[in-house]
């Protein structure tokens, strides 16, 4: 719509801008705007009496003019924001509500449970927990020592507190949000107060994000009186959840190019490990090493066209795949659209209850049954066990989690390869249940990803896996596996950059001659000094399995003589297989060199993770 | 510091020059480089050095490309040479040569034309294991390559028994006493206790000192009227002299050797030539002597113009009479009569004269492996190996002899070598009974073409030819390498061919049968076709034209083909 002075309140020189203006804006500027403004002249309109008052004014010099509101009559009551964050996801959300809240004129402290000290728990008033669930259950490292505080005898009564909490997760995994629900029943426990009911979020998080974002600020302004009020504010307040800086994005992915795609594993590998490079030019996409990139596969043709046949669908019948009502044909949907290779118990429950299979139906009646039946299958088992299901293919694919976008640890520096970012892709095939398996991404990558195809990704920052902002700081990478990706990030850096600091990589896989990955590369680095040192451990060269904690524990008066010189230590890869044992290795280490009590060498390494020294990117 | 004599007098030494003095006795870094799991490889330094230790650095050049792009080193593996002198080893030690060869290389074994074993594909975390068992099993690796005295070749002769003993004695007692005496390859290898400081120990190396040779040094032992060492070939040669059933002595031929370099006339192949004759005592003396000759006044400058042949023909051939009796202190007798008739193998069984029988099979380019056509030869083997009283014998043209077999034990040797196709090599052609080939492609690092993997399907094309003509049971000496360094002695096969580049080949036409005299090249840089071209008019010429009695290589000078080869220094001209 065009305005004029004809159709619109403005003048000719406000409708002249206001229609420059509005085709620039994206749809997420919009909303915000509109928001902004609804809260505008109610935040004018308090205000004034206040200021007339001679009642102090901004107390939060920060904050938009919406927060003059709360200034006046009370005080503003401060909320805090803490997030637990494994790979950005909850940082990047507690960021974007922060924002929110801030705008709505709220006073906020934001922080990492890292950096949060927790006597100072006692005094607030208002709290807002992000977290992440890992492995089993497990919060994120950096939040640790905060979750365990607060889990400990020595945690104060919280009877002033109103909290809410959302949870990250994945529910593929038995422990879903388990942190988020441990925080969540231990606040109350502690005597606070919720003041918006918790959210678990799955993967595919924005909805229930915002869904949160909506009640948490319909809740602070229930609380304080005075905050945003308006659905348009609340609309604005939800779009800032999954808002995105402009650009290519997670919700906005771009079309990468693929330059390069080989496999680094030899000839007579069990595996199989691909190199791909893909081009950045023409996205303004950038990275630091530690970031990860997103990149949403598709499914495999071939399971693809196995579960329609199975369940007697057309390959052509038009599907909804969104909210919106946008249709595809289904096999787009199927292919594109839909997660359809991970079961999960709220999906199953879901079908049995729109299917008509009395099969489906018993076994989501029986917890241990369910349980037992979701791992290591995926729908066209559903399909092939229990079918038919008797379903529509409109109303399974609508049951259907979004296919999520898989984080891949970038392996190159920016800096070194502009415009490029590369990955170091372990392709998943596995056997079960009688049919041969594999990862939806890696082998998409491996089987149908030529160079000058592409690949929808998006970059993912890690925060909380980066070098030390001095060059000359020493670091300790550990990465065996895949595990080695961000270190490659990181030596392309440091080598670019000139960095004096000194570095020392523990690399492993099977077997020497065919699993070195970048063989050359590290040799090459360890020639000309960008890494100081390298010691490497081949599993199966020999009868008795070596691991990278082993070559630790052979060098472990140095490794502690590297941390007492201000090493910075850097895990990567497998949790359950490698960091884990990595952690108990490293406690045994300081344990035994430094000479310490089991208990002072685990305060050690919970000192170095909050003072940023020990980092992990594991999965 | 008085001068060291043996410094080079002209030119600056060769880079290897400095590497084995700097070594201390063949040490270098082998010890850390060997520890480091970095790469599977050692520095080129410490290669040179590993050779006098009996193995080379190899990579597999069929993967080199792939493993570039997929950002991975060359596939480093190591050759490992173990020597024996005269080629003769017990059953138990075969066993665990064949173990080895399982377990840490490639699965299968090569025979050497110089009566070695090799094991190829070892990765260098198991070279240690492996030598020690070598060792162990009261063989050697040591001195096996590099600028040394290499295996002492010996006839295995097994139907002139009575003189054979005595003379595979002396092969056994040059052998021994051509040895490098540093302690390094005991530290190394065996865990022997480390010499803290071996800087004063000229004791250490009485006969090679801290510079050990210019080149590498071959002695081989003839003994007529088989030339199978290709005695004129050796840098030093011995042609045992039997007179009255006895062994008389030696005699002596100095200065053969079969290396060159495409396109530099300056290096070509050469025989030794025959300069006296020595009782069998004084032969373990001519060989040390000699040994220092070449030491003292071989090219220490310029490696590829190092080995004897050009030491002596560069000062002809009296003078090193002059200086061997001068440093003998005494003079070598007259030459005495010999005729040599072959340079091939026998096949089959051969009673020797104390009663035993011999079997001596076809191991086709000297490799024991099992093939998918049937023939166990690894298997077969083994499995011989295991019942088997006598002993093994590697014939210099890559074959193996079951020695020494009782005449109880005939029967079943027989029955187990026709159980897995094992071949006396009567039923193949004359022709593939006469071939030899090296090693070549994929694990050489010299080889320009292939060669073992080559040879067989060419000799398939040829034997149609001969067939037509009906030659197939003529006898023919045709050999082949990958590069003109001369490991299968292509310069003296009757037909030659050594390899330019993948797929092509010079052809070398007119080498004798016995040995005694060099081929030259016929045709240059040709592929299969062109091969095939230009000898089937040849061979068809042969049938029709040939004398009686008249070998391959005697025809086509006659028939004026190809001009005779009087001495290695005419090679190009």
């Amino acid at each position: 719509m065009q305005f004029h002075v004809t159709n619109s309140p403005f003048n000719e020189e406000q409708a002249d801008l206001l229609n420059r203006l509005l085709p620039t804006l994206t749809p997420s500027q919009k909303l915000w705007l509109g928001g902004y403004l609804a809260a505008s002249p109610q935040a004018e309109a308090i205000a004034l009496p206040a200021a007339t008052t001679g009642a102090p004014l901004a107390v939060a010099p920060a904050v938009e003019p919406a927060a003059v509101v709360a200034t006046a009559p009370a005080a503003p009551k401060e909320v805090t924001v803490l997030y637990g964050s494994q790979t950005g996801n909850a940082q990047r959300l507690a960021q974007n509500l922060a924002r929110t809240l801030e705008e709505q004129g709220l006073v906020i402290s934001l922080a990492s449970m890292r950096d949060f000290k927790p006597n100072g728990l006692k005094k607030l008033t208002h709290l807002l927990i992000l977290v992440s669930t890992h492995g089993e259950g497990d919060p994120p490292d950096a939040a640790l020592p905060f979750y365990e505080f607060l889990h400990s005898k020595r945690a104060p009564k919280l009877e002033q507190l109103r909290f809410s909490v959302l949870g990250l997760g994945d529910t593929s995994y038995e422990f879903y949000c388990q942190t988020g629900k441990d925080f969540d029943k231990r606040l109350e426990e502690l005597g606070g107060e919720r003041l918006a009911s918790r959210a678990d979020c799955d993967v595919d998080y924005d909805d229930a994000a915002s869904e949160w974002f909506r009640e948490v600020v319909e809740a602070l302004k229930d609380n304080q009186g005075q905050a945003a009020t308006g659905p348009a504010a609340q609309e604005a307040a939800a779009a800032v959840a999954v808002a995105e800086a402009p650009g290519y994005s997670r919700t906005h992915p771009f079309e990468a190019e693929i330059l390069e795609n080989l496999n680094l594993n030899g000839r007579g590998s069990a595996q199989e490990t691909r190199h791909i490079e893909l081009s950045l030019e023409g996205s303004n996409l950038q990275y630091e090493p530690g970031d990860a990139l997103g990149i949403y596969p598709q499914n495999h043709p071939e399971l693809v066209e196995l579960l329609i046949r199975e369940n007697g669908w057309q390959a052509d019948e038009l599907v909804p795949v969104n909210k919106d009502g946008d249709e595809r044909p289904l096999t787009e949907a199927l292919t594109s659209y839909v997660e359809i290779t991970v079961l999960t118990k709220p999906l199953l429950t879901k079908l049995a209850e729109l299917s008509s299979s009395i099969g489906l139906k018993k076994l989501v009646a029986n917890e241990a049954d369910l349980k037992a039946y979701l791992s290591g299958r995926d729908l066209l088992d559903v399909a092939q066990d229990f079918g038919p299901l008797g379903l529509p293919a409109r109303q399974f694919v609508g049951a259907l989690r979004k296919i999520p976008a898989r984080l891949y640890s970038i392996s190159s520096s920016y800096k070194a390869n502009p415009d490029e970012v590369h990955l170091t892709i372990r392709t998943v095939r596995y056997e079960s249940n009688g049919r041969s398996r594999y990862g939806v991404c890696s082998v998409q990558c491996a089987e149908r990803a030529a160079a000058g195809e592409s690949l929808p990704v998006y970059i993912h920052q890690n925060p909380n896996f980066k070098l030390p902002a001095d060059g000359d700081t020493p670091i300790i990478m550990i990465g065996p596996g895949t595990g080695v990706a961000p270190f490659r990030a990181f030596l392309q850096e440091r080598e670019e950059n000139g960095d004096a600091g000194k570095s020392w990589l523990f690399f492993g896989d099977q077997h020497f001659h065919t699993d070195f990955m970048y063989q050359t590369e590290w040799q090459q680095w360890l020639k000309n000094g960008t890494l100081t040192r390298m010691d490497v451990a081949f599993s199966r060269d020999q009868e008795e399995k070596i691991y990278v904690q082993h070559r630790m524990k052979e060098q472990a008066a140095e490794l502690v003589n590297w941390l007492k010189d201000g090493a910075y230590l850097y895990v990567c890869g497998d949790e359950k297989r490698m960091a884990n044992d990595v952690h108990l290795t490293l406690a045994e280490i300081i344990e035994q060199e430094g000479g310490m009590s089991p208990d002072e060498a685990s305060a050690y390494l919970t000192q170095l993770v909050q003072d940023r020294r020990y980092q992990r990117d594991i999965y | 510091m008085a001068k060291d004599p043996y410094a080079p007098k002209d030119a600056p030494p060769s880079d290897v020059e400095h590497i084995k003095i700097k070594s201390n006795y063949l040490r270098g870094s082998l010890a850390e480089t060997l520890e480091d799991r970095i790469t599977g490889s050692i520095p080129e330094d410490d290669n040179r050095l590993m050779k006098h230790h009996g193995s080379y650095m190899q990579d597999d050049r069929d993967l080199r490309n792939e493993r570039t792009k997929q950002k991975l080193e060359p596939a480093y593996q190591f050759m490992l040479r173990i020597r024996a002198a005269g080629g003769i080893i017990t059953p138990s030690q075969w066993l665990v040569i064949d173990e080895l060869a399982q377990k840490y290389a490639n699965g299968t074994i090569r025979l050497t034309t110089r009566q070695s074993f090799q094991l190829h594909g070892i990765i260098k975390w198991n070279m240690k294991t492996t030598v020690k068992a070598i060792n162990e099993t009261l063989l050697t690796t040591y001195a096996a390559c590099g600028d040394v005295n290499r295996n002492v070749m010996c006839n295995p002769n097994p139907y002139q028994s009575e003189v054979h003993g005595e003379v595979y004695d002396w092969a056994n007692r040059i052998s021994e006493h051509l040895l490098p005496q540093s302690r390094a390859y005991h530290e190394l290898w065996l865990d022997g206790e480390k010499i803290v400081d071996s800087q004063d120990t000229a004791e250490q190396e009485p006969i090679y000192k801290n510079v050990y040779l210019p080149r590498k040094f071959k002695i081989g032992i003839a003994v007529p009227p088989s030339n199978d060492v290709d005695v004129y070939s050796q840098d030093l040669g011995f042609i045992a002299i039997v007179e009255n059933g006895k062994l008389a002595g030696f005699n002596v031929t100095a200065g053969g050797g079969m290396g060159m370099t495409h396109g530099d006339t300056a290096t070509y192949p050469q025989l030794g030539r025959v300069v006296g004759f020595c009782t069998p005592e004084q032969a373990v003396d001519v060989a040390e002597k000699t040994v220092t000759i070449q030491r003292d006044y071989g090219d220490r400058s310029v490696r590829k113009h190092a080995r004897f042949k050009y030491t002596i023909d560069d000062r002809g051939i009296d003078w090193y009479k002059e200086e061997l009796n001068r440093r003998l202190g005494y003079a070598l007798q007259p030459a005495r009569e010999y005729r040599f008739e072959h340079n091939g193998d026998r096949y089959g069984w051969v009673k020797g004269s104390n009663g035993k029988w011999h079997l001596t099979l076809f191991i086709q380019n000297g490799r024991v492996a099992d093939d998918d056509q049937g023939h166990l030869i690894m298997t077969g083997l083994r499995e011989i190996a295991k019942v088997h009283k006598g002993d093994y014998r590697l014939t210099a043209n890559q074959n193996l002899v079951i020695g020494n077999v009782s005449g109880q034990s005939k029967r079943k040797i027989e029955s187990l070598a026709e159980q897995y196709g094992l071949t006396s090599g009567l039923n193949v052609s004359a022709l593939r009974r006469n071939s030899m080939a090296c090693v070549a492609l994929p694990t050489c690092g010299l080889a320009m073409a292939e060669s073992e993997r080559y040879l067989p399907s060419l000799i398939s094309k040829l034997e149609t030819i001969l067939a037509g003509e009906g030659l197939q049971e003529q006898e023919i000496v045709i050999r082949m390498t990958g590069c003109p360094n001369g490991c299968a002695r292509a310069s003296l096969g009757e037909i030659g061919f050594i390899g330019k580049a993948p797929g092509k080949y010079n052809l070398y036409l007119g080498a004798s049968f016995n040995g005694d005299r060099l081929n030259k090249m016929y045709r240059e840089n040709i592929g299969e076709d062109e091969i095939l071209a230009e000898l089937k008019p040849i061979i068809g010429r042969y049938a029709r034209e040939r004398q009686e009695g008249e070998h391959f290589g005697d025809f086509v000078i006659r028939a004026g083909i190809i001009n005779a080869v009087v001495s290695g220094t005419d090679f190009h001209a």
